[in-house]
């Protein structure tokens, strides 16, 4: 059982990720047209779950769809939503953007659109925390899509040979683990696999796969292979499966299911229409608000006031990115090298 | 009285910068395929397992983009790992975390972030073998932004770049061509550093530069013996960075002699010899009395029969006859 200060931290990043995803389409709908942006609404109990069992000296890998990750770690969101807009003052000078964001001093190692690219950075991480030998691991993120490029298996092979404290976080996020391409939506991931946790599974790496809208069940198996890891059972494989956010799409996300309602925590009965199986099935955020809401563990009240403090935090990064200049052309040519 | 060098290979000159660098900073560490006890296929790696041991000297599977990617993390990461790739026709297997992620990692983040880290590799054609182990692809990283690239032409060199590569903040590629690691020359004893982007002047001459790379430098000695023979005084340059390129001592010294010829051992078309052509054209255009000429392989993957391997590398004879055809 997650202690409730613990549990509420995670319930609060999660609402903060929502929010920060929300503000992020908005944005693209009124502010900044072009580029591309992966939302991670629908996967925030993975990343806000494991952020919370890091240490500080934990390294991080992440992907384009890296902005909750930032987020749980404690990254402040105005310079985040700054770098996600291009700003001169975003955490990357607008020269990483939305699939590009990273946050040295918190923790990331790098942040890298090449899908697979991260699994083979991790194991480097992972290399350097067994070197010092400090008890810290890395923590290495990636969708589905990671596994279907060839470093992911020399690098977890590397990794299960030198026994590197690696967690291997596979977010999958699509319908259907195998099926190729699900109906009416982008591609899903296409491995001949019968699962994904196979292919780690055959270099003798720990697997699990893990229901990835449940902060219980993500709590549960993270928490005891990161202390695995921790005192030399190493690497390990978390699949993280969730449901695909019916409003995600590469290039335009769209917030099919609207602004989040957190009257569905205590109210599920209204939820109508197109959406409302994802919503009462697999949306992490109102999955666990009403969690914690029947136990007893929040008030309709305290929920309230969680939610107008996010809302007042994401609201400043918005003014904070929006008042923040673009960088200038002749910015971008400094610091090709260090 | 002046006290006499000791004499040691280029080989031996590498392995001496690593170790000393690697007795002085516990945050380096060395990884590849058979540079653990078995000391590398050309034992360019002999001495480093026995003293440092397997933490430091690492043994990796047949996984060149795994075990790259393993060197940019831990860079990253704060250490200064050197990586050996065996040849540099292996290159192909490590470009996307080369180009995408080692290159970039630095700019891309704003500058946090740093990625210093060794790749070391040997290019060069020689002892037959073959197409797929014999080719200098260093023109492939020079093209992209936030690589650095050294290739040392003599022992002193050699450890002198090898040092300064380690102690760099960005990931520099080591070229090494294999067919030097027998040349024996004088190295200084203890630290020895040559800063990466400054050329050096093997021979001083007046009426031709030679710009020449790695081990093309002594096809151009040998080339200004010849010439000198003729009465032409030969320049040798040896830029022993291609990246950063050290344009000020080139376009000064084909600005004192008024002719140039690149000599490169990759393949000439679309080299690193068109790019120092061009830069060298374009500086001292004022001063030239014929155009800029290059010499590189030709354009033929390396076949692997002994005569048809030898036609690959630039020769002293070649250099001569272009010397000669500028003066028409």
């Amino acid at each position: 059982m997650i202690d409730s200060v613990q549990a509420l931290a995670i319930f609060e990043s999660m609402l903060l990720i929502r929010r920060f995803e929300e503000t992020v389409i908005d944005l693209w709908a009124t502010v900044e047209t072009e580029s591309h942006r992966h939302v991670y609404i629908g996967q925030e109990a993975v990343g806000a779950t494991i952020m919370e069992l890091l240490r500080e000296d934990d390294l991080i890998l992440t992907t384009h769809r890296n902005h909750g990750h930032v987020l749980a770690r404690g990254a402040d969101p105005g310079r985040a939503l700054a770098e996600i807009l291009g700003r001169a003052n975003g955490f990357n000078k607008g020269r990483g953007g939305s699939a590009g964001l990273t946050v040295r001093e918190a923790g990331f190692l790098a942040t890298t659109g090449q899908v697979g690219g991260g699994i083979g950075l991790g194991i480097g991480a992972a290399q350097a925390q067994k070197i010092r030998g400090r008890g810290g691991i890395c923590v290495t993120f990636f969708g589905d899509g990671g596994l279907e490029e060839g470093i992911g298996f020399e690098a977890m092979n590397i990794a299960a040979l030198y026994r590197l404290p690696v967690l291997l976080v596979c977010e999958n996020n699509s319908v259907g683990v195998t099926t190729g391409r699900a109906q009416n939506e982008w591609s899903s991931s296409s491995m001949a696999a019968e699962t994904l946790g196979d292919i780690p599974r055959a270099l003798g790496i720990a697997t699990e796969v893990v229901a990835g809208e449940s902060v219980t069940d993500v709590h549960e198996a993270a928490s005891r292979l990161i202390g695995d890891l921790r005192e030399g059972r190493a690497p390990a494989f978390i699949e993280m499966r969730t449901r695909r956010w019916p409003g995600s799409r590469s290039f335009n996300p769209q917030l099919v299911t609207g602004v989040t309602n957190l009257d569905d925590i205590w109210e599920p009965v209204s939820v109508t229409g197109e959406y409302s199986d994802w919503i009462n099935r697999y949306d992490p955020v109102i999955g666990y608000g009403r969690d914690l809401f029947r136990q007893g563990r929040v008030s309709r009240s305290e929920i309230v006031a969680m939610n107008e403090r996010v809302g007042r935090t994401v609201e400043a990064a918005r003014e904070f990115a929006l008042a923040s200049p673009l960088p200038s052309a002749e910015s971008g040519l400094a610091g090709t090298f260090a | 009285m002046q006290q006499t060098e000791r004499q040691i290979s280029l080989k031996a000159a590498v392995i001496e910068a690593i170790a000393e660098e690697f007795r002085r900073d516990p945050e380096t560490f060395y990884i590849g395929e058979d540079v653990g006890v078995a000391e590398g296929i050309f034992k360019q790696t002999q001495g480093l397992h026995a003293e440092f041991g397997d933490r430091r000297v690492i043994d990796t599977p047949i996984s060149e983009a795994g075990m790259f990617g393993l060197t940019v993390g831990a860079a990253v990461a704060g250490m200064r790992p050197i990586v050996e790739i065996m040849f540099s026709d292996f290159l192909t297997l490590v470009m996307d975390q080369l180009v995408n992620h080692a290159a970039k990692i630095h700019y891309l983040s704003g500058g946090g972030f740093r990625v210093p880290l060794v790749l070391r590799t040997a290019i060069g054609v020689g002892g037959v073998l073959g197409s797929t182990h014999s080719q200098t692809l260093y023109a492939w990283p020079a093209h992209v932004p936030g690589l650095k690239l050294a290739a040392p032409s003599t022992p002193a060199d050699a450890k002198g770049l090898m040092t300064a590569a380690i102690r760099d903040d960005n990931p520099v590629l080591y070229f090494e061509d294999r067919m030097t690691y027998n040349l024996k020359g004088p190295v200084p004893e203890g630290e020895h550093i040559v800063e990466l982007g400054v050329a050096d002047i093997k021979r001083k001459g007046s009426d031709v530069t030679l710009i020449a790379f790695s081990r093309m430098v002594h096809v151009a000695l040998e080339a200004a013996d010849a010439l000198a023979a003729k009465g032409i005084s030969a320049e040798v340059v040896d830029p022993r960075s291609i990246v950063p390129l050290d344009t000020e001592t080139l376009i000064d010294s084909v600005a004192r002699t008024g002719r140039a010829v690149v000599i490169d051992g990759g393949h000439e078309l679309y080299g690193i010899g068109a790019e120092v052509a061009a830069t060298v054209a374009e500086g001292a255009f004022d001063y030239l009395d014929a155009p800029v000429m290059r010499i590189g392989a030709p354009h033929n993957p390396v076949p692997c029969s002994k005569p048809l391997e030898a036609m690959m590398v630039p020769s002293a004879d070649q250099v001569v006859a272009k010397v000669e055809r500028m003066y028409g």
